[in-house]
């Protein structure tokens, strides 16, 4: 029994020293294999006297499950050491930028667009598009300018031929929504517009956005709120101030500027607000009773208000763009500043 | 509009400082641009005569003068203006004095002679932009009076922006009404004093056209000295305004234009033949304007004409011949009332704009033409003489202006306002602004002055009233949204979630104009005859793209030449297409590629992009919708597009959209050393997907079956699917083409396709036999229909 006993601390130690587990592998095959050492004093049992070999074969089970949880405990060692080897193999530098396309981004005029669709469209106005190529009718008689009147000076009209041209604003878009609907009417009508005028200022294309909200009991003073709250939320300035100044569109009665405090210096006096502290941002007013009788509106019943903006003029005071001429150049460089 | 501020004081006395005037005005709707100050800041200068000229000794271009500036002792001055000659009356600058430029005056010597002082211009002192030698002054003028005191310079002028409305206030005197109506002041009104007539001298006129023009006041006045000079306090107040002068006769016509807003014209008489006619212009008839341009008249001119010509351009400028000059002694004044309708249109269609013209198509109040004739005969006569005969008035009672009452409803006023002002507030506005009110019962009988031509049903009166009350006093409110509710249309894609498919593969969005090089288009789409513009802004923008393609390409070229050479640009608008009856305003989807498939980076092998990279965008595109399983890529020719790479995109038979790879030839005309590949989608034909329908799904295991099958190189790989699918296994859940080969082991001719076959059942698993049957019948199928053999 002494040479099992020594036998199983040789098996424990040569365990314990195990490097891998394929050195493991060999010492279980070695001490418990089916000609292992330990197995093997399991033959001896028979040259055994009988009541001795109850006890022999006890202890060389035990042997035997000692040897067993040696190396059960050692190969969980040796698993995690290699495991963790393996895991430090690999090790990537995380620091190193990911595999990726470049992330692109809408035109800044879109931008401006769609953040104007989602802040008016909390009051319930629905966008309403309309075609760019327009006629004489829609554009300008419909809307109480007649031919010969002096606001066509002011417009430099493109025209195609003597009834068709390109809409010199988004107005024309009321104009069809009222043609098309009966009141209440809620619209929006952003897009493109046309004026045969180019220089620093001025685009032959720019984008505009026209409100319209027709219904009983329209006031003048829900356009003033209207618009007061939009121009606060577009710029996110809880303090903006605003002010109307009484002015003349042939298309509504009574008609408005308005003008915001300015937003670069905060009203103080700048070369954006041509020192004045205030910058004129869009014109309104309430529908004329002429526009209503164009397209059949009850002006003793309904009234309505309208509202014209400039989208980049807004998009320039926004994000301080400070060529109008950029949004046209369509230079990559510019664009991916509104990404 | 340029009003002076101290000419305005002498109408009326508003109190206030310029800036607070100006800002009262902005805000009542007379939109203050400007506040300039009448002249530069100088001081110290005086009335200079010039006693002596000698040449300088060693300057070609130098006079030695001497200038009496009022101190007794002459100054010994070096001038290089050509004008200076002896006894002449000029601003001078003594040393002391400081000019505009803070530049203050020292004793110096030029080319060796000394200089105590400087005669100067009217640019010299800030008076002018430009100016042609020295500011001559009018003999009589005092000499060593300060010029300041002299031209009342410590003045302001007041640049208003009027809205075509405000016709009555393109005057002093109406912007003095206005401020008068604003501060509570009275009018100081200039009395324009019947002149008396001095010879009987009349000249005949007859209104052959009286609607156009129902009043026409005039005079005879003779012996008139037109070489006078205009007082420099006249003088001044033309400048002030913007008007040049001209001698007296016009500065008298142009200074009562500004004074009263009645524009007035002055003939010389001994050009006159038998009488003033006022008449429409016979076709073709010829009239040679002040400005010495010929000009061919229609029916729908009204002209000024004698018995035998055409003398002026009705309310819009006189004509070469018969206008006053220096020689001129006998004159003809015109103060005539022409109606809107005959002005409006007909400057602008001869391509001309006057003040006159300005002001008659916005409508001049019918009563002032005998006013402004005898303001202007006082004048006339008090600077150039002159035998006034009297005064004529010819007119058409049954074709004047007829001002009609208007309706007013107090309650109207404040339910369109919002607001709640009192009546009596009301009434206290419209008779300030010169309307008659009747109040004895709603609605209120309103007429309107004589001036208002603006003012002619409720609501006009209604923003009269606000905006005198001040828009600013009204009361916001917000409007009680009712909700309305509209559907989630939830089968459409919106044009959001497109931009954002796109932008989210890289694309930037460009925006490029609507219309384009003619050029560009001829090569883009030859054989469409595009919309032209009848009045471009350039030769290069000058008819509508039938396509967004050259917009893009264009903005491409820009970019690749500065160094930006990934490029993904996309453009969402209307393209227009000419057709048989009425032009179409399509909306476009387009998409432009071109440079590296990756940004350069470690992880990718860098790869220039193909048609495949584009195409595979355009599906994540259809992808939106669905539509990327249906649509047909059926090669082409598109005359803008590679000849061996171009699709047309077909949905249930109908051409919806082009891709495809830039043309060759277009790519060189263009200088680009890189491939272009260019998408077009009609956006409505592609934001219409389904909602979503559940189906269950298969609880049994897939069988996946690879296929290589042999065909000849020219038949498309999505026929080869389509016959595949066309079989109509309800098993068959995908085919994948993973694989195209051609080459070593491939026959000359012809290509290898590898197919992956995904199959399963939705009620069994599928046994071997099943699916060896169907793989089978595919290729048996597959030979049939394509010529497909089983690659060995």
């Amino acid at each position: 029994m002494e040479s099992l006993s020594k036998l199983t601390e040789a098996a424990l130690n040569a365990i314990k020293g195990a490097k891998d587990l394929r050195n493991l592998e060999d010492l279980r095959v070695h001490f418990l294999g089916k000609k292992g050492v330990i197995t093997e004093q399991l033959k001896t049992l028979g040259s055994l006297p009988v009541e001795h070999r109850k006890q022999a074969g006890q202890a060389i089970n035990q042997a035997k499950q000692l040897v067993n949880q040696a190396l059960d405990q050692q190969r969980s060692v040796l698993e995690a050491a290699a495991r963790e080897a393996r895991l430090a193999s690999e090790t990537v530098d995380i620091t190193l930028p990911g595999r990726r396309q470049e992330s692109g981004g809408v035109h800044p005029v879109t931008l401006t667009i769609e953040r104007m669709e989602r802040l008016l469209g909390q009051f319930g106005f629905q966008v309403a598009e309309g075609p760019e190529v327009e006629d004489d009718y829609h554009n300008f008689e419909a809307l109480n300018i007649p031919s010969h009147h002096p606001a066509r000076a002011m417009h430099d009209t493109f025209y195609f031929d003597a009834g068709t041209l390109l809409r010199t604003h988004t107005s024309p878009v009321q104009v069809r929504a009222m043609e098309g609907q009966t009141p209440p009417l809620r619209i929006i009508a952003p897009g493109r517009v046309y004026r045969c005028d180019s220089d620093l200022t001025h685009s032959p294309m720019f984008h505009q956005v026209e409100g319209l909200l027709v219904d009983e009991g329209v006031t003048f003073a829900q356009l003033r709120g209207v618009l007061d709250t939009f121009l606060r939320a577009f710029f996110e300035q809880d303090d903006l101030q605003t002010r109307f100044r009484p002015s003349y569109f042939p298309f509504t009665e009574p008609s408005a500027e308005v003008d915001i405090q300015c937003v670069h210096c905060g009203g103080n006096g700048c070369r954006v607000c041509k020192h004045t502290g205030w910058l004129e941002v869009m014109g309104c007013g309430m529908v004329h009773p002429n526009v209503f009788e164009h397209v059949g509106i009850d002006s003793e019943r309904y009234t309505g208000f309208a509202f014209g903006l400039g989208v980049e003029r807004m998009a320039m005071l926004r994000y301080g763009v400070n060529d109008l001429r950029l949004f046209f150049d369509n230079d990559v460089r510019f664009l991916r500043q509104f990404v | 509009m340029r009003i002076s501020n101290h000419w305005l004081g002498q109408w009326v006395d508003h109190g206030l400082t310029v800036e607070e005037l100006g800002h009262r005005l902005t805000m009542a709707g007379l939109e203050l641009d400007a506040i300039e100050a009448a002249a530069g800041a100088f001081t110290g200068v005086v009335v200079g005569q010039v006693l002596s000229v000698k040449p300088h000794p060693d300057a070609d271009k130098l006079r030695l003068c001497l200038v009496n500036d009022g101190g007794g002792e002459p100054v010994p001055v070096v001038c290089g203006a050509a004008n200076v000659y002896e006894g002449m009356k000029a601003p001078f600058a003594p040393v002391g004095a400081t000019l505009p430029n803070a530049f203050t005056l020292k004793k110096i010597k030029l080319r060796g002679a000394p200089s105590h002082g400087m005669l100067c211009s009217a640019r010299e002192l800030g008076l002018s932009e430009s100016s042609d030698g020295l500011m001559e002054l009018p003999t009589d003028t005092p000499v060593g009076q300060d010029l300041r005191e002299l031209l009342s310079l410590d003045d302001h002028i007041l640049e208003v922006d009027l809205t075509p409305n405000r016709a009555d206030c393109l005057s002093l005197s109406g912007v003095a009404r206005e401020v008068a109506t604003l501060t509570r002041q009275p009018l100081k009104v200039v009395e324009a004093q019947p002149v008396a007539a001095a010879c009987d001298d009349t000249f005949p006129v007859r209104l052959d056209a009286p609607a156009d023009c129902p009043r026409y006041a005039s005079r005879v006045v003779r012996g008139v000295d037109a070489a006078a000079s205009t007082p420099v306090w006249m003088q001044e107040r033309l400048r002030r305004a913007g008007i040049r002068s001209l001698g007296p006769l016009v500065d008298v016509t142009n200074y009562v234009m500004l004074e009263l807003g009645q524009p007035m014209h002055a003939f010389d008489l001994s050009v006159l033949r038998g009488a003033i006619i006022v008449r429409r212009a016979q076709e073709g008839e010829v009239l040679k304007l002040l400005d010495e341009k010929d000009l061919t008249l229609s029916g729908d001119d009204l002209v000024i004409s004698d018995e035998e010509k055409c003398l002026a351009l009705a309310g819009i400028m006189g004509g070469a011949a018969s206008g006053v000059k220096e020689s001129t002694r006998d004159v003809f004044l015109e103060s005539a009332h022409f109606a809107p309708m005959a002005v409006a249109g007909r400057a602008r269609h001869h391509g001309l704009h006057t003040d006159s013209s300005h002001r008659f198509e916005r409508g001049v109040d019918p009563e002032l033409p005998s006013l402004a004739l005898e303001r202007a005969t006082q004048l006339l006569c008090e600077i150039a003489g002159g035998q006034p005969g009297p005064a004529q008035v010819e007119e058409s009672q049954g074709h004047l202006p007829v001002r009609t009452t208007i309706d007013f409803r107090p309650a109207r006023a404040n339910a369109l306002l919002g607001a709640d002002i009192a009546p009596p507030v009301m009434q206290e506005i419209l008779t300030r602004l010169g309307c008659q009110v009747n109040d004895a019962q709603t609605p209120w009988r309103v007429m309107p002055p004589s001036f208002r031509f603006d003012l002619a049903i409720e609501a006009d009166l209604i923003e009269e009233i606000a905006r005198v009350h001040g828009y600013d006093t009204l009361p916001t409110h917000l409007p009680a949204v009712q909700p309305q509710v509209s559907w989630l249309d939830e089968a459409q894609v919106s044009t959001r979630r497109m931009r954002a498919c796109l932008t989210d593969l890289g694309y930037l969005e460009a925006v490029t104009f609507s219309f384009v090089d003619p050029e560009f288009q001829a090569r883009f789409a030859p054989g469409v005859d595009p919309l032209r513009l009848a009045n471009p802004i350039s030769s290069e923008l000058a008819v509508m793209r039938t396509s967004l393609w050259p917009g893009l390409v264009k903005a491409a070229q820009y970019n690749l030449n500065r160094q930006q050479e990934r490029l993904r640009l996309f453009e969402i608008g209307l393209r227009f297409v000419p057709q048989d009856v009425e032009l179409k305003q399509e909306k476009m989807i387009s998409g432009l590629v071109c440079g590296p498939a990756w940004p350069n980076q470690w992880g990718q092998p860098d790869r220039t992009a193909d048609f495949f990279d584009m195409k595979g965008d355009v599906e994540s595109l259809l992808g939106l919708s669905g539509l990327d399983r249906q649509m047909e890529w059926q090669a082409c020719e598109h005359p803008a597009l590679h000849p061996g790479q171009s699709a047309e995109l077909r949905l249930e038979g109908e051409v919806i959209g082009w891709a495809g790879t830039l043309n060759p030839d277009l790519e060189d005309w263009l200088d680009l050393d890189t491939s272009v590949y260019l998408f077009e989608l009609k956006l409505e034909a592609i934001n219409r997907g389904e909602v979503p329908r559940f189906r269950g799904q298969s609880r049994f295991p897939a069988i996946r079956r690879d296929l290589a099958v042999l065909v000849d190189e020219g038949v498309p790989a999505a026929r080869v699917v389509q016959v595949i699918k066309s079989m109509d296994y309800t098993a068959l859940q995908q085919v994948n083409l993973f694989d195209v080969y051609t080459g070593k082991g491939v026959p000359e001719g012809r290509k290898s396709l590898a197919l992956g076959l995904i199959l399963q059942d939705l009620s069994s698993t599928l046994t071997d036999s099943q699916v060896d049957d169907m793989i089978a019948a595919v290729v048996d199928k597959l030979q049939k229909e394509v010529g497909a053999t089983l690659r060995a």
